[in-house]
């Protein structure tokens, strides 16, 4: 008895922790669907949603219920228990990562040592979860998805770990409070410009959306990998999605936007989740905006890219990174 | 390796130009009209099903029951019937429909009427759940725009 009283406390952290996560991830995924709906609809000169509730507010939380009245389709010749898995694959990961963010100073659910690492490793459970779905689809559509996203993903996860290496480099630590408050003069988008670039484009590429949005090309692959999704099992693919924006541009502003910091608040221990949150939509409005600029690119295009731009690129400035660190 | 330089530099301005143009675009007013609460005004040559013309004398329309009409459709789908009262020159029109369903909107109609009787309508939001609304009476029609 002594011993559950002992850890109570932390199991407590630890359910208030999982359910803000719920509520970031769901809260996120409303807010950034109405979002890029208004914005592409007023890059479009068009208004977008604009009949449910004030301008159209309240159109996801119908969406939202209407994907989960329906019904969710296996298909006949579909591997069905990788076909059920693999949505949940995609979303379930989600919630670890927003764990170790540090929201300001104070509002964090757990400072890690290896904060950078468990996230790289959970964010790469998605490749896991599409190529699943893919396969177990049974569908010539999803599986080149499927093929494409684990191509596109395998290479641009190498420019990102590079480009967040010379952070890593620079602060000796992979525990991401420390690299946020490590910035405190000088954010390192200033110090480190070519890699926060690199990671941005690895960022768009990781999160598979437009122009990177191969694995789901709808002009050749009618929707990709989620193809035979439909209902709840599709939504929970376009939640991850959306969580997965949340949690590299999380990290973008951690590692190169000064995590918390900005004009001081009242209680900025507290208040400054304020800036972060801000930082973090202003990446994922960008985000949005690149996406209903930018023609698709082709597969051969992204390859090249990425082998020849990126990692080269990220390895000098690594390279560069490192002697500076050693000399000063 | 100079190409590799210049690709990517030219490549990058691309791109600076292409946000630069769809910023600019998110704020410049929409253009899209939004159909049930705003329309267009609808051109006066829109050809849409015949109608009877009004006759600023009379008030009334220009029909003299002939039947050209009728004979002309190719596809049968107007019915024109008068009859013969006192006091009046010629036949008196009684029924003058038309099965929509059925009208190709050819006008021959319109081209054949003697009297220009025949012209066609502004009306584009024709939608409907029966067959029926669609065989029009337009005698009716005519007197209710009277």
């Amino acid at each position: 008895m002594e011993t559950f009283y002992s850890i109570l406390p932390e199991l407590i952290r630890i359910v208030i922790c999982a359910a803000c996560g719920a509520i970031i991830v769901f809260g996120n995924a409303l807010v950034m669907g109405y979002a890029e709906r208004k914005l592409a609809g007023h890059i479009m000169l068009r208004p977008g949603p604009m009949e449910v509730g004030f301008h159209g507010i309240l159109q996801l939380v119908v969406d939202g219920l209407k994907l989960m009245g329906k019904q969710l389709v296996v298909p006949a010749q579909a591997d069905k228990p990788l076909f059920m898995i693999a949505p949940l694959l995609a979303f379930a990961p989600v919630f670890v990562p927003l764990l170790v963010l540090p929201f300001s100073e104070k509002i964090q659910g757990f400072d890690l040592d290896v904060g950078l690492l468990l996230i790289l490793a959970f964010a790469s459970l998605n490749v896991l979860a599409i190529l699943i779905g893919g396969w177990g689809s049974n569908n010539k559509y999803s599986l080149f998805g499927a093929f494409r996203s684990v191509a596109q993903n395998v290479a641009y996860e190498i420019p990102m770990l590079i480009s967040l290496l010379a952070i890593v480099f620079m602060t000796n630590t992979f525990s991401l409070r420390d690299i946020a408050a490590a910035q405190s003069p000088v954010w390192f988008v200033v110090l480190q410009p070519l890699a926060f670039l690199i990671y941005i484009v690895a960022m768009v590429a990781e999160t598979n959306r437009a122009p990177f949005d191969l694995p789901e090309a709808e002009s050749e692959l009618t929707a990709g990998f989620h193809t035979e999704y439909s209902g709840m099992s599709f939504s929970l693919f376009v939640l991850g999605e959306y969580a997965n924006m949340f949690i590299v541009c999380s990290i973008a502003t951690v590692f190169f936007l000064g995590g918390s910091s900005g004009i001081p608040l009242p209680y900025f221990e507290y208040s400054g989740a304020i800036w972060f949150l801000a930082k973090v939509y202003a990446l994922m409005f960008f985000l949005v905006w690149i996406r209903w600029t930018y023609p698709r690119t082709r597969f051969d295009q992204l390859m090249n890219f990425c082998w020849k731009y990126l990692i080269p690129f990220s390895l000098v400035n690594l390279l560069i990174t490192v002697v500076m660190v050693k000399l000063i | 390796m100079k190409s590799y330089f210049s690709e990517l530099f030219t490549g990058a301005w691309s791109l600076i130009i292409g946000l630069k143009v769809t910023i600019k675009a998110m704020f410049r007013p929409i253009v899209t009209v939004q159909y049930p609460r705003e329309k267009l005004e609808i051109t006066p040559n829109y050809r849409g099903h015949i109608d009877l013309v009004k006759d600023e004398e009379s008030g009334s329309h220009k029909c003299i029951t002939c039947g050209s009409c009728m004979r002309e459709c190719p596809s049968d789908c107007i019915v024109v019937d008068g009859e013969k009262r006192e006091g009046v020159k010629g036949k008196a029109l009684t029924v003058f429909t038309l099965d929509f369903t059925k009208c190709s909107l050819c006008g021959a109609c319109v081209e054949v009427c003697p009297t220009d009787a025949l012209d066609y309508s502004n009306d584009y939001e024709l939608a409907g759940f029966t067959r029926e609304e669609f065989h029009f009476d337009i005698l009716k029609r005519l007197e209710e725009r009277a």
